[in-house]
């Protein structure tokens, strides 16, 4: 494997990785938050033992989201030296202030998870709040020196030299807020499925119905109010995407005309050699609309841009359909909720409805992955837009295909591992949380 | 604000050293117990460091993220020559993590906590191994800019007597901290007798590995005794962290538990100030005389105003916090295991 491929499949496995434990890591205390209180409030202990069964899975995904990032922050250099020469000291303020959140998380993380009967109740529910403050915040900051790299702002560049550095401006980068709004609702959404799904099937299989059903409806709550709300943010996205970076909206629309009454590209084989998409069903008008609010205003298509400026449109274009599908049909089962919520509450008990969760269970993280390809593919072939080429930020060093097929087994293993953890972790509520039958637990 | 970043710089070396380090040393330790009294020696390791192994292993973080914000030379010079032994250092920080959370968190109690046991006791002497090796290449002068071939670019940048000295010195520093720290965790005398014997053991290791760097430094003309002995600063610290090093073995007998550990953290404090003072600034050098500056190979000036000032205002909501994390699982020391 050649070693510029290797270093770009190292990172995307890396971060592909590192994304799903820092998601679950930022969300979850907000789960077990809520279950808590409930548990403070109402004194039932199944809110207890659903916050307890939830902060152990959240350990064992906490540890792994915390060495994955350790590599990340290594990563950046090993891979990619010339980049972080000069990225470093210009977007590094996010990553600094980033450091404060991930202490305090540790602490207050540390606080919570062995706090239980230690400390005044509500001192210890509030640690477990500011876990989750601090991990969101963290979030958002990190999501905000990837836009940097989307939208530079904060240097000035000339004849090859960075100057006039501002960190400040650099971290309040153009497309901070659209790209950090829409990656924390797209967390809430994501987890909130993925663990609603999990209790669907428990309750499906009869199995401590009570637990699992308090557990559900927290945790679907937080899944379908975000999944709503996507959709909307996506659209933000869409907008700073076309005005920042034409040919990762082009790419990501397969979009190669430059013509008035700029169609929406839905789905399709998009035919690079002949510049055309094959079975995609197309809108007229329509992106020029979502782009300019006009029918009329052409949008840059793929053909007023210097083919060594594209990205690869195939990728961008099929994984920007996966990750709106998917965005359709989560706020389309967030619908359903809301119906079954207000009107036939029976629906909670039919297998239907069941099912329609437990299937949904992973598209929320299927969908988070897909677009980041968009944003990370769509951005190539530059590290910083429209400054430097990925390919001139690589390391030097030969022999990188071996450190990604060594990081590959290492994450397969893990992924493997946490499964198999959470499998046992699921398997022994009926012994270790179920009141039903009453343990030292 | 150059000379906060510094600092901070130095202190997150430091705390990790200390923190860290008793935490992987607790592995080493339990390395070297018998397998009858591994069970409990785990036991007191784990009341010990479960609450505040996250945040031990923090420092680090914040050492890196300075470097490559504040020093992005030193940081890319480092992470491209010494990239093999950081690689194996972030396989030892990964499957340590998680083997010591995995362990805790299964909730089968089956074999798989041998495994998940051997994983976490080899990673915990390969993780402060390769801390170390980085440590001692980055000043011992092997990192070569104009190397041509691969091995000497990317393999003898690292793999020499010296650096490798400092990475089992590392290693052994680790288990005694872990030692020292561990007496005050428990109660029996038995296991205390244990820990002490561990200490003992580990303060040995630590003095062979010691002379060992002193003779490659001098077998590979590197002027270590000069930054050590050659100024008044080195001399004080080596002698009062001798003097300190005779009242800890005292007091050790004495049974004091706490002041020991202040006594180990001081040693740790003046080996590393030792070593980083007298070619301070320079935190690299190269080969030919070269070296990278903590004074001239920084970042712009609004940017380390920035990173000094973030770091300014996060200390004031991490330490609060920390030693209040610390000092009331120190305060009420119990069985952590049954509360979950
Ligand atoms: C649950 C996950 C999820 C769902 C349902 C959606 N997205 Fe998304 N999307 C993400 C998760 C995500 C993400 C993984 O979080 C990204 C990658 C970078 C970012 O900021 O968010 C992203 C990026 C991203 C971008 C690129 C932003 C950039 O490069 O700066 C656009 C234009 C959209 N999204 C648009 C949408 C639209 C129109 C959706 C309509 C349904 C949608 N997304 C649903
Ligand atoms: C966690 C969510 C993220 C995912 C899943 C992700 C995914 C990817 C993917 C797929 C690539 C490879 C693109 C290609 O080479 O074709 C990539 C590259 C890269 N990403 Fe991200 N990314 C994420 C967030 C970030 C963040 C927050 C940063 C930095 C602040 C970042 C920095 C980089 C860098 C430096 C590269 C390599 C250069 C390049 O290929 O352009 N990424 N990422
Ligand atoms: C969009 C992309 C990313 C998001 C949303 C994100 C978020 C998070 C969150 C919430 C945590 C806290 C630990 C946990 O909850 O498991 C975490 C851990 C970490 N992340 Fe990321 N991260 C992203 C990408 C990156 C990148 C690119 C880096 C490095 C450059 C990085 C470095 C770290 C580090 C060092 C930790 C460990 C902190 C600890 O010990 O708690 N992350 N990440």
């Amino acid at each position: 494997m050649d070693n510029f491929m290797a270093a770009r499949s190292q990172m995307a496995l890396s971060l592909g990785f590192h994304i799903i434990f820092s998601c679950i890591g930022m969300v979850m205390p907000f789960f077990m938050a809520v279950s808590h209180y409930l548990w403070l409030k109402t004194n039932k202990p199944v809110y207890k033992n659903v916050t307890k069964a939830w902060s152990k899975g959240v350990a064992i995904f906490f540890a792994t989201g915390a060495v994955s990032g350790t590599v990340l922050s290594f990563e950046l250099g090993l891979l990619w030296p010339e980049f972080m020469k000069h990225a470093g000291p210009i977007f590094g303020m996010p990553f600094s202030l980033e450091g404060t959140a991930f202490f305090i998380e540790a602490i207050a993380l540390g606080f919570y998870l062995y706090g239980w009967n230690r400390f005044n109740k509500w001192f210890h529910w509030f640690t477990g709040v500011v876990v989750g403050i601090s991990g969101i915040a963290s979030g958002i900051l990190v999501v905000s020196a990837n836009s940097w790299m989307n939208s530079p702002t904060g240097f000035d560049y000339i004849n090859g030299k960075y100057t006039n550095i501002d960190p400040i401006k650099a971290m309040f980068n153009p497309a901070w807020f659209s790209q950090a709004l829409h990656m924390s609702i797209a967390a809430f959404a994501a987890t909130g499925f993925a663990v609603a799904g999990v209790h669907a099937l428990m309750i499906m299989r009869q199995k401590n119905i009570n637990f699992h059903k308090k557990a559900f409806r927290i945790a679907a709550v937080f899944g379908i109010v975000a999944s709503i709300l996507q959709p909307l943010s996506g659209d933000i996205s869409a907008k700073m995407v076309a005005k920042r970076q034409p040919a990762k909206l082009a790419a990501m629309e397969a979009h190669f005309k430059t013509e008035e009454y700029s169609p929406l590209i839905i789905g399709g084989i998009p035919d690079v050699k002949n510049k055309k998409v094959d079975y995609a069903l197309e809108l007229p008008g329509l992106l020029s609309f979502m782009v300019h609010d006009d029918f009329k205003t052409p949008v840059k298509g793929l053909d007023q841009i210097p083919e060594r400026d594209q990205p690869p449109i195939a990728v961008t274009h099929y994984s920007f359909q996966i990750m709106v599908a998917l965005g359709m049909l989560m706020m389309g089962i967030g619908v359903i909720y809301l119906i079954a919520q207000f009107k036939k509450r029976n629906w909670f008990d039919k297998t239907w409805f069941l099912k329609l969760f437990i299937a949904a269970t992973p598209v929320g993280f299927i969908a988070i992955e897909a677009g980041w390809t968009v944003t990370e593919v769509g951005r190539q072939p530059w590290i910083i837009q429209g400054i430097m080429r990925t390919k001139d930020a690589v390391t030097p060093m030969p022999g990188i295909g071996y450190s990604f097929y060594l990081f590959t087994a290492v994450y397969l293993t893990l992924s493997v591992a946490v499964i198999f953890l959470l499998y046992r972790q699921i398997k022994m509520v009926p012994e270790i949380y179920d009141n039903t039958k009453p343990s030292t637990h | 604000m150059l000379y906060v970043v510094i600092l901070f710089l130095w202190l997150a070396l430091l705390l990790y050293l200390v923190m860290g380090g008793a935490d992987f040393g607790a592995g080493i330790i339990e390395m070297f117990t018998s397998k009858p009294n591994k069970m409990r020696t785990r036991q007191t390791m784990y009341n010990a460091i479960g609450p505040i192994w996250e945040a031990n292993h923090m420092w680090l973080i914040i050492a890196i993220v300075i470097l490559f914000v504040g020093f992005p030379v030193i940081y890319t010079t480092m992470s491209t020559y010494l990239h093999i032994p950081l690689v194996i250092m972030l396989m030892g920080i990964i499957a340590r993590g998680t083997a010591l959370t995995f362990r805790n968190y299964d909730a089968v109690i089956d074999d798989m906590q041998k495994v998940y046991n051997k994983i976490f006791v080899y990673s915990s002497f390969i993780t402060p191994l390769f801390l170390g090796i980085i440590a001692g290449s980055a000043v011992s002068g092997r990192i070569d800019l104009h190397a041509t071939d691969f091995m000497s670019a990317y393999i003898y940048s690292w793999l020499n007597w010296f650096s490798v000295s400092i990475g089992f010195f590392t290693v052994a520093l680790c288990g005694f901290l872990a030692a020292i720290y561990l007496i005050g965790e428990t109660n029996e005398a038995s296991e205390q007798k244990r820990f002490i014997r561990k200490a003992k053991l580990m303060n040995v290791a630590a003095v062979v590995a010691g002379a060992s760097v002193f003779a490659a430094s001098v077998a590979e003309h590197i002027p270590l005794i000069q930054w050590v002995f050659g100024n008044i600063i080195g001399i004080a610290a080596v002698s009062l962290a001798s003097i300190s090093l005779i009242l800890l073995w005292i007091l050790i007998y004495r049974g004091k538990r706490y002041i020991i550990r202040v006594l180990a953290g001081f040693q740790v404090t003046m080996i590393l100030l030792t070593t980083t003072y007298k070619h301070y600034p320079n935190i690299v050098i190269l080969k030919n005389g070269g070296y990278l500056s903590l004074i001239n190979d920084h970042g712009a000036d609004k940017t380390i105003v920035a990173l000094g000032s973030a770091l300014l205002i996060g200390s004031l909501f991490i330490l609060p916090a920390l030693v209040y994390l610390v000092w009331s699982f120190q305060r009420k020391p119990q069985n952590i295991k049954d509360q979950h």
